[in-house]
């Protein structure tokens, strides 16, 4: 298969995929709940208040219509109101996705290379003492809650040494100072569990790749260890290690929907668990669309990319 | 052909290390101990408002000190560990229930219901499970049977992609097409011929996702979207926790370290055990 072939047929899953998640979203917010009127305002609204709201939300048409309404409103921007808040979610939302946007992309920035070079250390040194502590020390840190290492950041820096705020405000507009201590226990947080987890893989990939033969010829040839991993091994490593860390950076939503709970981080996380506590549902629908979408691309882009660095897969095309 | 010279494969250089093994086994029985004991003892009632301070710091007969009620938080925690772990064991049991047999069905029968199944499980495995989580909370309220229920289904479909996998290898082999030819039924091929051989790494797999399904559950009660009071998991303990940690940090940080033990020490376990096999 050619690879513009293969990026063609990539591209048709990615929209197929695409289509399943916004009817499964559409599913779970809107039919199965029931009656979302009802639902929405509570048992004891009157009946002609929710009667009135399942006016204004078109829940008297049939739900393939709404459907396909909703997404049409979606591919326009026009992401539907809150039933809480009566503003149009798109203006809700555009504000939190960037603080959201800006938590993952530091988080990523600072992540993967302090974890590449942790698992490419770990690999040179497999079975030393170096490798033996740190292997024990990132796979506890990889199965460490999220919530754990958040609260420990708020007991140590924001109550014990009292340098940083233990509430994240953020505010459009803010310096980069004010928006740096913001951001720091959050994505500190993050970082921690994060690398931790492209670390182990990053370990398991590099070491599987040294027992290969040809590696080991290089070894008999008298190639020193740092050559022998930046030159073979790594540049064979490139393809999974760029999966692992597609596939960690859209972990990261995990740890994100915690830790903005923790430090009340303004971002879209928190305004989805606030959508839900107030069941709001056109809110908890369009978040959730956002993030499953960011999800699916993003493992999709590391797909093509882990293909463009096989060079067996580039030579095929001839 | 491993020469003095080169470096061994990749974490089979020594044997597996017992002292992990030991003590992460160690650590489980005493958490596994510590449900059974929640049935008959507490120190105290773990619903009683037992002082007028919320978030009393520790003092003796009030070992971990007070919540945010005034409530023991050592009750509680040994109280929390029957909801957090019971919780997880049964959403992991049905998961590999559902997930396990239908692996084995699609790799044993292949055509139409191998691609039907599969492109389901593709699809439940590309959500975030959080974010499914929280919609599913949304749309049918946080109960204890739907946020079982719920993690069960997501975590099937990893669960069928490794029963797939590891069935579609053995149905290659000689003696499930000998029982094929024999005219054995789809149940005797599965349950009798091909399921002994899974069930190794099937099991490792229920350990890690049993250390998965509470880190989830736990998340989502963190969050206040899982069990809701009386009820109390350890989740839901460590956020509210959360305003008193000034006073009274180990109402948050108690509940939080046990579930970072329970799977840390399962992922040791499995870790250290499998190391082990190989060698």
């Amino acid at each position: 298969m050619s690879l513009t072939g293969f990026i063609l047929r990539r591209m048709m899953a990615l929209v197929l995929l695409l289509l399943a998640v916004s009817v499964l979203v559409f599913l779970g917010c809107e039919v199965l709940p029931g009656d979302v009127a009802q639902v929405a305002l509570g048992q004891f609204a009157t009946p002609e208040n929710v009667a009135a709201l399942r006016t204004q939300m078109g829940l008297d048409e049939p739900a393939a219509l709404r459907y396909l309404a909703w997404l049409a409103g979606v591919l326009q921007g026009d992401w539907g109101t809150s039933i809480v808040s009566r503003l149009p979610v798109a203006t809700m939302m555009s504000e939190r996705l960037a603080n959201t946007a800006m938590l993952a992309g530091v988080t990523t920035l600072i992540a993967v290379p302090l974890a590449l070079a942790l698992g490419i250390r770990m690999a040179i040194s497999a079975g030393g003492p170096v490798d033996r502590v740190l292997t024990v020390v990132v796979l506890a840190l990889s199965a460490t809650p999220e919530f754990l290492v958040a609260t420990l950041a708020v007991l140590f820096f924001a109550l014990h040494l009292q340098w940083l705020p233990t509430i994240s405000y953020l505010s459009p507009g803010s310096g980069w100072e004010s928006t740096a201590r913001a951001l720091a226990l959050p994505a500190g947080t993050l970082v921690l569990v994060v690398s931790a987890q492209i670390a182990r893989m990053t370990r398991s990939i590099i070491t599987n790749i040294l027992s290969y033969p040809y590696i080991e010829m290089a070894m008999l040839k008298g190639v020193p260890v740092h050559l022998i991993v930046a030159r073979h091994a790594l540049l064979n490593a490139i393809g999974p290690i760029v999966n692992v860390v597609a596939l960690n950076v859209a972990y990261l939503v995990s740890g994100i929907v915690v830790v903005e709970t923790v430090f009340a981080y303004p971002g879209l996380a928190r305004l989805m668990i606030d959508a839900v506590q107030s069941r709001d549902f056109p809110v908890v629908q369009a978040c959730a669309l956002i993030f499953c979408a960011s999800y699916v691309v993003l493992t999709l882009l590391a797909d093509i990319i882990a293909r463009l660095c096989d060079p067996r897969a580039v030579a095929t095309e001839g | 052909m491993t020469t003095p010279l080169t470096r061994a494969p990749a974490g089979r250089s020594r044997p597996g290390r017992p002292i992990t093994f030991l003590i992460s086994a160690g650590i489980l029985s005493a958490m596994l101990a510590m449900v059974v004991v929640s049935f008959f003892w507490t120190p105290h009632d773990p619903t009683d408002f037992l002082t007028d301070d919320a978030f009393a710091p520790p003092a003796p007969g009030l070992w971990l000190g007070s919540d945010s009620l005034g409530r023991d938080v050592l009750s509680r925690l040994i109280d929390g560990a029957r909801v957090t772990l019971t919780m997880a064991f049964a959403a992991t049991a049905l998961a590999h229930l559902i997930g396990a047999s239908l692996g084995l069905i699609a790799a044993a029968r292949g055509g139409a219901v191998d691609m039907v199944l599969s492109r389901i499980a593709d699809v439940v495995l590309s959500l975030p499970k959080i974010i499914v989580g929280l919609v599913v909370v949304a749309a049918l309220g946080p109960s204890i049977w739907v946020i079982v229920g719920m993690a069960a289904a997501v975590y099937s479909a990893g669960v069928f992609r490794i029963a797939r996998a590891l069935g579609a290898d053995l149905a290659k082999l000689d003696f499930v097409e000998v029982a094929q030819s024999r005219g054995e039924g789809l149940g005797w091929i599965i349950f009798g011929e091909m399921l002994p051989h899974v069930l190794r790494p099937l099991a490792a797999d229920f350990a890690i996702r049993t250390s998965f399904a509470i880190l989830f559950m736990s998340s989502l009660s963190f969050v206040g979207l899982g069990v809701q009071p009386p009820l109390a998991d350890w989740g839901g303990m460590a956020h509210d926790g959360l305003e008193g940690l000034s006073t009274n940090p180990f109402a948050a940080l108690a509940p939080a370290i046990a579930v970072a033990l329970v799977s840390v020490c399962l992922n040791l376990l499995v870790d250290s055990t499998e190391r082990r096999m190989k060698w």
